[in-house]
């Protein structure tokens, strides 16, 4: 079935309210996202730690993340006297912004698709380096000591991780042949041993580095590293300013766990083409579902990073890992043509 | 030219990883400290000036609040001062429960200290277990003197409580799964690569260096100087049970961390020991005067506390009250090379090394 491209038929006032629609139906999932997975971490990692994790807001304390928002909403909204104003109340913004933008480009199944890019994974890459800035400014503009040092920490960071980030994506891109997201996923279909994370698997190794780094997570959480900076480049931030730092860092979980499914592990297709009769989503949900929970996993499990370890690591064996994996699965389409 | 400045940073009072109100202001030169200046005090409570107006039964609850997190060792401390200048005698069963809670809270305080560290290091999880461990020796002193934390159990003579019903046995099942869980701690954290990259050669010094700054305890015997006062000069009942002192050899963070493990497990085996050897009855409390007045004179005893050696200085004019009492308080003893560690460190190894010298400021201030 060809999906259905809104772009290219006249725009009229039903196809653009259809699209307004579901694009406010996409916005309402990732919150719900949000919302649940933040729910989730904190159940499995209080399991994982032998405690009961959230259980008093609603049946289950499945009313705890929504307390938890109410809260942060009727906060009063603080700046402090010395901050820079402007920037202050930019970054959050800034931060916020390219975190939803960013979903666009996401394919869930064969037919749900809101952009279907040709630049595909580069757009991804694009947006998502705008939040480093938006955690620089938020440093900056604190006019914090812990602030700035958490936000020039993240900033290094992230740079330095985005590189083996895209690196280790060109070997699929190779395979694929494109950048566009269906197309990678489609170079992918057949048995679950075709699904780029077997025949990529350094690419794979180093992605998954990459983008944990990337999102700021245990065992690279270093611009917010509790015990030495207090909370990093957000220490400033109250209310509801806090609360769009907390939900772009987690719609990046989001897109972080969406853009593995797609690249690594076949994104819609099932592990066996015998398992078609099951709707695409739901494979992609069960993915989706497996690296959000490895997520919080590592969490569980791991130290932190020092800050000049983490930098020497992205430089001195992520990088060099990336580039041979490119250099092989070059080598290796030459010789023995496409795919694995 | 880009004009450089170096940056004041104020670490504490209130701060997550200062384990209480400790203050240090470090100037930094981008992550890199060029100067450390420790500011303590904040918990000041004057337990010596106000012990001068104690009898002597009054002062042991304010030993328990010097060090929170191993408060038998300082009732013990105090008492046996007391005991010695008086020449009393204690009863055997008294001495044996002293060994035990004295051993468990070893225990127990090298736990905290575990969990709080690994907590400054960035993982979360070991913190939750060492206090569930920790929760059952809490679980052990609250069924024999009714706290758990500051517990005023040791008396001038014995000690105020007898073990209830089943205690030694419940003490006995403790030590056994103990000794499974300190294998999974090992398991979990200490050979994982993060880990051992955060503190392997980490705050490092040598023997030489750690005997002039005075340190004791795990601090000092991680440079390779077998130092423990339980056998050095053996104090209560130590004598008579089997353990070795746990050394290092590097004088770095991760030697601290496997000796104060290490001692875990030989107070375990102290612990296995002392608990066949229990006798079946007798008195806890020995012939002690209604009014406790020490002859006039002064002593200085000195016990291993789980942070180090705890000294108690006692000067007495044969009143009810003490003229002057002195803690030698490890904590303070061993945060004094915190400056001289940090030069040269960044920020992140100054939360590694001042968790690795396991301060507790209830000590530090007294």
């Amino acid at each position: 079935m060809e999906p259905t491209r809104f772009i290219e038929k006249p725009l009229s006032l039903g196809l653009a309210s259809t699209f307004a629609l579901m694009a406010i139906g996409l916005l309402l999932v990732v919150i719900v996202f949000v919302t649940y997975a933040i729910y989730f971490e904190r159940k499995v990692i209080g399991w994982m730690q032998f405690r009961k994790g959230p259980n008093r807001t609603g049946p289950l304390g499945l009313l705890q993340t929504v307390a938890d928002v109410a809260k942060l909403l009727i906060k009063e909204d603080t700046i402090p006297a010395k901050a820079d104003r402007h920037l202050f109340i930019l970054a959050p913004v800034l931060a916020f912004v390219p975190s939803f933008l960013v979903l666009a480009f996401i394919p869930y199944s064969q037919n749900l698709q809101f952009a279907d890019l040709n630049v595909g994974f580069l757009y991804y890459i694009a947006l998502s380096g705008i939040s480093t800035i938006a955690i620089i400014i938020g440093g900056w503009a604190s006019n914090n000591k812990y602030a700035l040092l958490g936000g020039m920490r993240s900033a290094a960071q992230m740079i330095s991780y985005e590189v083996p980030l895209v690196l280790s994506v060109v070997g699929c891109v190779m395979f694929a042949g494109s950048l566009n997201m269906r197309d990678i996923v489609e170079a992918q279909a057949g048995y679950f041993w075709h699904w780029n994370f077997l025949p990529q698997i350094v690419g794979f190794a180093v992605f998954i580095v990459a983008a944990i780094s990337e999102l700021n997570r245990t065992p690279f959480d270093l611009p917010e590293a509790e015990s030495e900076l207090v909370a990093g480049y957000h220490v400033e931030y109250s209310g509801f300013r806090f609360a769009f730092f907390m939900l772009s860092e987690y719609v990046y979980v989001y897109a972080i766990a969406c853009l593995t499914t797609l690249l690594f592990l076949g994104g819609w297709h099932p592990p066996i083409p015998q398992l078609d009769f099951i709707p695409g989503i739901i494979w992609f949900m069960l993915k989706f579902a497996f690296i959000v929970f490895s997520l919080f996993w590592i969490r569980a499990t791991f130290p932190r990073l020092r800050v000049d370890q983490l930098m020497g690591f992205a430089w001195k064996v992520l990088l060099p890992l990336a580039i041979l994996n490119i250099f092989i699965t070059a080598a290796w389409i030459e010789l023995f043509g496409m795919g694995g | 030219m880009i004009r450089t400045e170096e940056l004041l940073l104020n670490v504490g009072p209130q701060h997550p990883s200062t384990h209480g109100v400790f203050r240090i202001i470090v100037k930094l030169d981008g992550e890199v400290i060029t100067e450390a200046t420790p500011v303590m005090g904040y918990l000041h409570r004057g337990t010596e000036k106000l012990a001068e107006n104690l009898n002597y039964t009054q002062i042991i609850p304010y030993t328990d609040r010097m060090d929170y997190v191993s408060a038998m060792t300082n009732n013990y401390v105090f008492c046996h001062a007391v005991e010695k200048m008086m020449g009393l005698e204690i009863p055997e069963r008294a001495e044996f429960l002293r060994l035990i809670v004295m051993e468990l809270q070893r225990i127990a305080s090298h736990l905290v200290w575990w969990g709080t560290y690994l907590l400054d290091i960035g993982a979360l999880s070991p913190f939750l277990f060492a206090f569930s461990d920790r929760e059952r020796i809490l679980q052990l002193f609250n069924e024999l003197c009714g706290a758990r934390l500051t517990y005023n159990y040791m008396r001038v003579g014995g000690v105020k409580w007898d073990a209830p019903e089943g205690w030694i046995d419940r003490t006995k099942q403790f030590v056994k799964d103990m000794r499974l869980r300190l294998d999974e701690y090992h398991n979990l954290v200490s050979g994982n690569e993060i880990f051992l990259a955060r503190i392997k050669g980490i705050g490092k010094y040598d023997a030489e260096t750690a005997i002039q700054y005075g340190l004791s305890g795990a601090n000092l015997r991680s440079t390779g100087v077998e130092w423990d006062l339980r056998k050095a000069e053996p104090y209560c009942i130590y004598d008579r049970f089997e353990f070795d002192v746990v050394t290092g050899k590097n004088g770095d963070c991760y030697d601290r961390y496997l000796c104060r493990l290490g001692e875990i497990e030989q107070s375990l085996r102290i612990l296995e020991q002392a608990l066949e050897q229990f006798p079946d009855e007798g008195p806890t409390m020995g012939k002690v005067p209604r009014v406790i007045r020490p002859p006039a004179g002064e002593i200085y005893v000195r016990i291993e506390s789980p942070r180090g050696e705890i000294g108690c200085h006692i000067v007495s004019q044969g009143k009810a009250e003490p003229y002057r009492v002195k803690f030698r308080r490890p904590s303070f003893a061993n945060l004094q090379i915190l400056p001289k560690l940090l030069v040269g460190e960044t920020m992140t190894n100054l939360i590694t090394i001042l968790g690795g010298i396991d301060i507790v400021l209830g000590e530090v201030d007294c």
